[in-house]
């Protein structure tokens, strides 16, 4: 259920470009005819999938404070968080890097397809944003996170789809000729968005920090009780140990 | 020094970076519902793009050519690090505010559009100049949509009520008058920036697209 909420609330919800306005450069930039729309949008989808979860690896066992202390007990004490801007964004360039690298050696026609899009890819706020949000919103576990990076593509992916297919038809429309392309582009884009702020209701009924805070507060819960539990198993293996 | 004065100029209004180039509108839109928080992120911008441009115009010709967007980036993030902490150590509420899109500036196009297009040719004095006029351009916008955001939408400008005060009714609201909170939702900075397109394509006809 908790999967579920989540990809719905990450593809309509907090849509990556109605909510968050991410990915904007691009989505403006590339969506004047749907095929290439889809092929920059395929590829965001594949490239989110792929970092958030590995962004979340890094931050869990690396950035967090106290994150370190897989390492031994000298270096819980450590908070490397200044880091993550720059370790996401070296993790996504170096990604979208071997994504490439990998696709042309073992997929000739899907590099011709996405192949031009990848490199505009490195530099998409949309890829670094959900590695921020991820991180921002404290994404619970490694399943979820690929969740989270794969309904937020998702999200993107409709996003631009929508937008090209509209603009498609809007070139026949009798349109101000100072509002032409860009201008019209804008105005379109904020009546999706407010028409996309219809979905927040959906999941929550509306009670939507009450619900957050509870489900935080019972992770936490939930999280200090394994920790309980680890520490309960040990003892009883110190005792049978120290009994034989 | 014609020439120099209209690299920071042209940035300002015939070749906006938001309005005429598209680049920068990610991290543009979503925190213009307050003035002060538009001003603070066109400060952060201001400050990495000048460096930036420098940094990388001095180092244009040991980097190589295939790995530059890495290189790039790296050099952005470590400035926006400083930007971060500078920001979460004199303003922590405003740091709240902007919340991830101060990271967002690492991938903030016009940046990275920049340092492609005029950083890796040119000296770091001219790079210099172009990063301040483009991000002036870019700052430009953001002001003027947080602007209109926060008159229309809740009535004050940094905070400050410029309006009268809606709940004892006075100044404006006393001949009915009422916040339009419609503005403070994050659609409609993206119709405000349609409108300022329309507003300087009227009267500039050269930008118009066909």
């Amino acid at each position: 259920m908790e999967h579920l909420e989540l990809f719905f609330k990450s593809i309509f919800i907090d849509n990556m470009v109605f909510a968050t306005f991410l990915g904007m450069c691009s989505y403006l930039a590339v969506s004047k005819k749907v095929s290439t729309a889809v092929g920059l949008g395929a590829a965001v989808i594949f490239v989110l999938a792929i970092t958030v979860p590995l962004n979340w690896l890094l931050d869990q066992y690396i950035l967090q404070p106290g994150a370190l202390s897989w390492l031994g007990e000298e270096y819980a004490s450590y908070d490397l968080s200044f880091l993550s801007f720059i370790m996401f964004i070296a993790t996504i360039a170096t990604m979208v890097q071997l994504v490439e690298i990998v696709v042309e050696k073992f997929s000739p026609s899907l590099y011709n397809s996405l192949g031009i899009f990848l490199p505009l890819i490195a530099v998409n706020c949309a890829i670094l944003g959900g590695s921020l949000f991820m991180q921002s919103r404290e994404i619970a576990s490694l399943g979820l996170a690929l969740n989270y990076g794969i309904g937020s593509g998702i999200g993107w992916f409709l996003a631009i789809l929508a937008i090209a297919a509209i603009r498609e038809k809007i070139r026949y429309s009798a349109v101000p000729p100072a509002l032409r392309g860009l201008g019209i582009t804008f105005i379109i884009t904020g009546l999706m968005a407010i028409g996309f702020m219809s979905f927040g209701g959906m999941l929550t009924g509306g009670d939507d920090g009450a619900e957050k805070e509870d489900k935080a507060a019972t992770i936490k819960v939930i999280k200090e009780d394994f920790k309980d539990d680890a520490k309960a198993k040990a003892d009883l293996e110190l005792a049978d140990n120290t009994n034989k | 020094m014609g020439k120099d004065s209209r690299l920071i100029l042209d940035p300002l209004t015939d070749n906006n970076p938001i309005t005429i180039q598209v680049l920068g509108i990610c991290s543009a839109l979503a925190i213009t519902a307050e003035l002060e928080a538009s001003i603070v992120m066109s400060i952060s911008v201001l400050f990495v793009m000048g460096v930036g441009n420098v940094v990388i115009s001095l180092m244009r010709n040991i980097i190589p050519s295939k790995i530059r967007i890495i290189a790039q980036l790296i050099v952005v993030a470590t400035l926006v690090i400083i930007v971060d902490l500078v920001l979460k150590a004199f303003a922590y509420e405003l740091s709240k505010t902007l919340s991830v899109f101060v990271g967002l500036i690492i991938t903030n196009c016009i940046i990275m559009g920049r340092f492609e297009a005029f950083a890796l040719g040119n000296g770091p004095w001219r790079s210099f100049l172009d990063g301040i006029g483009n991000a002036l351009g870019y700052g430009i916008i953001l002001v003027i949509v947080g602007f209109f955001r926060e008159l229309l939408g809740s009535g004050t400008l940094l905070g400050i009520q410029v309006l009268g005060d809606p709940i004892e009714k006075t100044g404006l609201y006393s001949i009915g008058y009422e916040n339009n909170g419609f503005m403070l939702l994050s659609p409609m900075a993206l119709i405000v920036v349609g409108i300022i397109i329309w507003i300087q394509r009227t009267r500039n006809k050269d930008l118009i697209e066909d």
